[in-house]
């Protein structure tokens, strides 16, 4: 590894933080390290929001690093390099344009004549199983078929480095089955000159599949946590112990708490903690199904994951939803439920929303911040903004918005605040303030309708 | 499903023979060339101020004025269209520019379309000495100022609305900025921008007739044209001339759209970003007719030829490898360079302002007409809840039946493009009949074109009520008044505000000359500010003239900030059904 003239890809000390005009930065890649070499395929994994896809974009150029060296065959990448190609998640194909048209669109940015170009194109067309849809809109193809014309797009340009942001996390199960199998016939056969391939993926399972080793991102800043090396031969058995060990482990890894001494009581969450996205409806689903006699509150997380049939990132904002709340336990890639968590999941609909409550306002800073404004207030309300701009001392306003309207969302399950889309104004449930006593009846709390 | 698209590119086919399609095209090409050229040779002539042009009242000219009025909103929709892709490309790609060209559109769009026309008239005649010229492009001007400033704005919107993985793929793919805008940017934009275009031209006949006969400094000049015709004959007070120019007008509009608008529209279909199922697909008779000619693929294949030689010339040099290419500076206290220098010339402006209002027409005067606006401003109010009560539920009975739909809507649209001033000296002739007060009837002028706007927008609204939210309705027996508060108003309001805000734009802008009124010489006039600025236009007196029209800007800014946006965004945020 240490021969640089293998190495497609090198990065070193790489440093991004966005800064929004007058707040202080958010960082979001800190130290990463990274290489790609000749003949493998690499896989990034990591929660939503750990900075995997800016890591890929910046090697792509899209964007531009703040510190560190970003490296192609020992240049420096400054913008996007005729050697690297993306396949989009949304595919982003360009709807007017036709299936050929699409494929041909770098072809012609490079000023290739139109024979080389149609020479090229219908080669790689009827190479990824496109033949006969040239002249097809994107808009007439299935959601498998567009994303093959994202791929075509990318390999006429005849990369040495594939980049791939979550290609097949948009397509459903079988077709991105399919699609995946296709990709590393194509690769494992040498039918296409790709030398190196990068892959961001929110599925443990395809991850193992498809790549000779997995990086596993932290979050907050982002930076590479594990690497994991998949010694196995291709195609893979999924069943096989040797690749359940590894999907194990990964699972292992990416539920490990940072640096928090296993017993030790949980730290305070700070206001602006990112919080997980989990509807109320889910975590009791997920509770519930742990009560199940073949977990009897204690699960493996792929078995978990198998049960609950959702995706991967779906199952991570969960458990770490049920974690902060004080519902499970997770260690080694197994999920103990706690006694309150039992508690909550056995309980009537009544009992479970004054158990989420509890927690809600115990556990999470943000919840008992914004309950305890609202007991303050004369009128018991506060209009939203007040919170955002909190809260946008931390995150990025999109970021602010999303966390709010999670904890609203909770806050309006457990009842311990309302919401009036409206008006864009919190207030205390109307029950709560007639046992206040002290504060003057409500304004106008139900002012629309 | 069926579809017939001309494509983007078209190679060069081998067979380039005539086919029958070819019999029916070659014709009709040829003719609208011979047409362009013999009109547009006419607008050249020698003229000068007090000259009489010549003009006749008999319908056997017609055609020909019509083509003479066509060739005038040609002009100015090419025109309007290259302001367009320059001022909002640039508004959208430099930040600098954006901060002051976006509040000037904003300001130009309500200025009133006829004030542009009474203020720059004098200016173009002198450009010309000699030439009719000079008083063409006064007229083609006033059409622009009717087109230009909302397809700007829609092309403004789209630029800034491109969906984020498409820039990034056309960055990573390498894209020049000349083929981001011919791949990306433009076919991005073009179903809003020419659904624009559509609508301009729509209001733009009102113009077109109201610019063709002007009066500058007590000279009356008419250029040949339906617009002048209609003068002519309210002149001579020839009703049956005006019956003739009305049909004139119908035949005309059709045309265009069939001509037109329906191949454009049908065409631009494929630029859609997102289909909703169901939609109907537009089709155009005229443009299969097109695709199916041999002819015409091959002339259409010459943009495909200047494609490929324009690739090499623009591609990107820089592969984003190395030195980094050059790199945006980005100086911080510039911003601030640049905003304080925009306040200084916005304050000199007023100052400057301030001090021509103080010498030239005294602060009476500006209380005057602001008194005046207001009572324009009452009726405009007035008349768009009448127009509302009355259309609103006629736009919804229609809307939620298809059928009736199908054959209403054209109708609808066709009306709210047809120009409503042609009508005008028959509401005259029927007030002094009646001996009705000028002051109430001739206001119901003001909406006769623009009501139309508010009925095709309901329709189309009730129309677009999801069949499963009126199943819903039906299952749980909601009935009367309830189902009118729960399900219809609720549904129809985003498309409602869209109409009420064109018609009210529509509406102060014909108060100038629906406010003053003439039959022969009889001349009616209503108290307003639309009135005040025609009898400044008619005296040329230039002060009066910018004062009315500042004043009713100003009026119809705070209009549109205060209500109408607000309106909107209600209607956007609260009751859009996705």
């Amino acid at each position: 590894m240490t021969n640089t003239a293998d190495l497609l890809i090198n990065l070193t000390g790489v440093r991004k933080a966005f800064r929004t005009p007058d707040r202080s930065e958010r960082l979001v890649l800190e130290g990463v390290n990274f290489q790609l070499a000749e003949g493998e395929i690499v896989a990034l994994l990591g929660k939503s929001g750990s900075g995997k896809s800016t890591l890929l974009r910046i090697i792509a150029g899209l964007i531009k690093p703040n510190g560190g060296s970003v490296l192609y065959r020992d240049k420096t990448i400054s913008g996007p390099v005729n050697g690297i190609s993306m396949v989009f998640q949304s595919f982003a194909l360009f709807p007017w344009l036709t299936v050929k048209q699409n494929v041909e669109l770098g072809l012609e940015a490079l000023a290739v004549p139109a024979k080389e170009r149609d020479e090229r194109s219908t080669k790689v067309i009827d190479l990824i199983g496109l033949g006969g849809f040239e002249s097809a809109y994107p808009r007439e193809l299935s959601g498998g078929m567009r994303q093959r014309v994202g791929f075509a797009r990318a390999l006429v340009m005849s990369p040495d480095v594939l980049l791939m942001d979550e290609p097949f996390s948009a397509l459903d199960v079988l077709t991105a089955e399919t699609l995946r199998g296709d990709l590393l016939e194509l690769w494992l056969e040498r039918q296409i000159p790709t030398k190196g391939i990068l892959f961001v993926s929110h599925n443990i399972e395809e991850a193992v599949t498809m790549a000779d080793r997995v990086l596993i991102f932290s979050s907050d800043p982002g930076r590479v946590k594990a690497e994991i090396p998949v010694n196995l031969p291709h195609p893979r058995d999924t069943e096989s112990p040797a690749f359940k060990a590894i999907v194990d482990e990964v699972y292992a890894i990416m539920t490990q708490q940072p640096q928090r001494a296993a017993g030790t009581a949980a730290e305070p969450l700070s206001l602006g903690y990112r919080l997980p996205e989990a509807a109320p409806h889910k975590i009791t689903g997920m509770l519930e199904n742990l009560l199940d006699p073949q977990f009897d509150g204690k699960a493996d997380l792929p078995q978990l994951a198998e049960q609950l049939e959702l995706p991967d990132d779906t199952l991570f904002q969960l458990l770490e939803a049920s974690r902060l709340l004080g519902f499970i336990h997770v260690e080694q890639g197994d999920v103990h439920l706690l006694p309150a968590g039992r508690a909550f999941a056995e309980a009537e609909t009544a009992e479970r929303k004054k158990i989420f409550a509890e927690h809600l306002l115990h556990h999470i800073s943000l919840a008992s911040h914004i309950r305890r404004i609202l007991d303050e207030r004369r009128d018991h309300r506060a209009p939203e903004n007040r919170f955002l701009q909190e809260l946008e001392d931390y995150l990025t306003d999109d970021e602010a918005e999303r966390v709010l309207d999670q904890v609203i969302n909770w806050g309006r399950y457990a009842e311990i605040f309302e919401y009036d889309y409206n008006s864009g104004v919190l207030s205390l449930p109307e029950a709560d303030e007639e046992t206040d006593g002290a504060a003057p009846p409500p304004s106008e709390s139900a002012a629309a309708q | 499903m069926r579809r017939t698209i001309i494509p983007a590119t078209i190679s060069f086919g081998p067979d380039i023979r005539p086919n029958a399609w070819d019999l029916v095209a070659l014709p009709l090409v040829l003719a609208v060339v011979w047409l362009l050229s013999f009109g547009g040779g006419q607008m050249s002539t020698p003229y000068n101020l007090g000259d009489a042009l010549p003009m006749s009242l008999d319908p056997s000219h017609l055609p020909y004025y019509l083509l003479r009025s066509f060739l005038r909103m040609a002009v100015g929709l090419v025109c309007s269209l290259l302001f367009t892709l320059v001022y909002a490309t640039l508004a959208a790609k430099n930040k600098y520019a954006e901060k002051i060209l976006i509040p000037i559109l904003d300001v130009l769009q309500s200025i009133p379309i006829l004030g542009f026309l009474s203020i720059t008239v004098t200016g173009f005649i002198a450009l010309f000495p000699g030439n009719l010229l000079g008083v063409e492009c006064a007229a083609i001007f006033a059409i622009f100022t009717s087109q230009a400033w909302n397809m700007t704005f829609s092309l403004y919107q789209s630029l800034r609305t491109i969906p984020h993985d498409l820039e990034e793929a056309a960055e990573m793919f390498h894209l020049s900025p000349w083929q981001r805008f011919w791949r990306l940017e433009l076919p991005f934009a073009s179903p809003p921008l020419i659904w624009n275009m559509m609508m301009s031209v729509s209001g733009g006949w009102f113009f077109v007739v109201a610019s063709e006969a002007i009066t500058v400094s007590g000279q009356s000049i008419m250029l040949p044209g339906i617009g002048s015709y209609i003068a002519l004959a309210i002149n001579d007070k020839d009703i049956y001339a005006i019956g003739w120019a009305i049909l004139a007008m119908l035949g005309g509009i059709l045309a265009y759209d069939q001509l037109f608008f329906r191949p454009l529209i049908a065409w631009a279909d494929k630029f859609k970003f997102e289909t909703t199922p169901g939609e109907e697909i537009p089709t155009s008779f005229l443009l299969d007719v097109m695709q199916r000619t041999r002819l015409l693929r091959f002339l259409a294949s010459a943009p495909a030829f200047l494609w490929e030689v324009s690739l090499p010339l623009f591609r990107r040099r820089h592969d984003g490898l190395g030195r980094p290419a050059m790199r945006r500076v980005n100086i911080p206290w510039f911003d601030k360079v640049w905003n304080i220098f925009l306040a200084l010339v916005a304050a000199y402006a007023l100052i400057k302002v301030g001090e021509f209002v103080k010498t030239e027409v005294g602060m009476d005067e500006v209380i005057h007409v602001f008194l005046l606006s207001l009572a324009t401003a009452t009726r405009v109010i007035v008349l768009i809840a009448i127009a509302s009560v009355i259309w609103v539920p006629i736009g919804v009975w229609i809307g939620l039946r298809p059928r009736v739909a199908q054959t209403v809507q054209p109708i609808a649209q066709f009306l709210a493009a047809f120009p409503a001033n042609l009508m005008f000296p028959v509401a005259v002739l029927l007030i002094l009949h009646f001996n009705a007060s000028v002051e109430i009837w001739t206001s119901p002028l003001m909406i006769l074109g623009t009501q139309w706007y508010i009925l095709f927008n309901v329709i189309a609204g009730a129309s677009a009520i999801p069949t499963d939210l009126k199943d819903a309705a039906g299952n749980f027996g909601l009935k009367g008044w309830l189902k009118w508060k729960r399900l219809i108003l609720p549904a129809i309001f985003p498309s409602y505000v869209t109409g009420a805000i064109t018609a009210s734009g529509g509406s102060w802008n014909a108060s100038i000359v629906s406010e003053l009124v003439s039959w022969g010489d009889t001349t009616l006039v209503a108290t307003g500010v639309g009135a005040y600025i025609a009898q400044a236009t008619a005296a040329g007196d230039f002060p009066r003239i910018a004062l009315g029209i500042c004043m009713m800007c100003i009026f119809v800014m705070l209009f549109n900030r205060q209500l109408w946006r607000r309106l909107y965004r209600l209607a956007e945020e609260r009751w859009r059904i996705d």
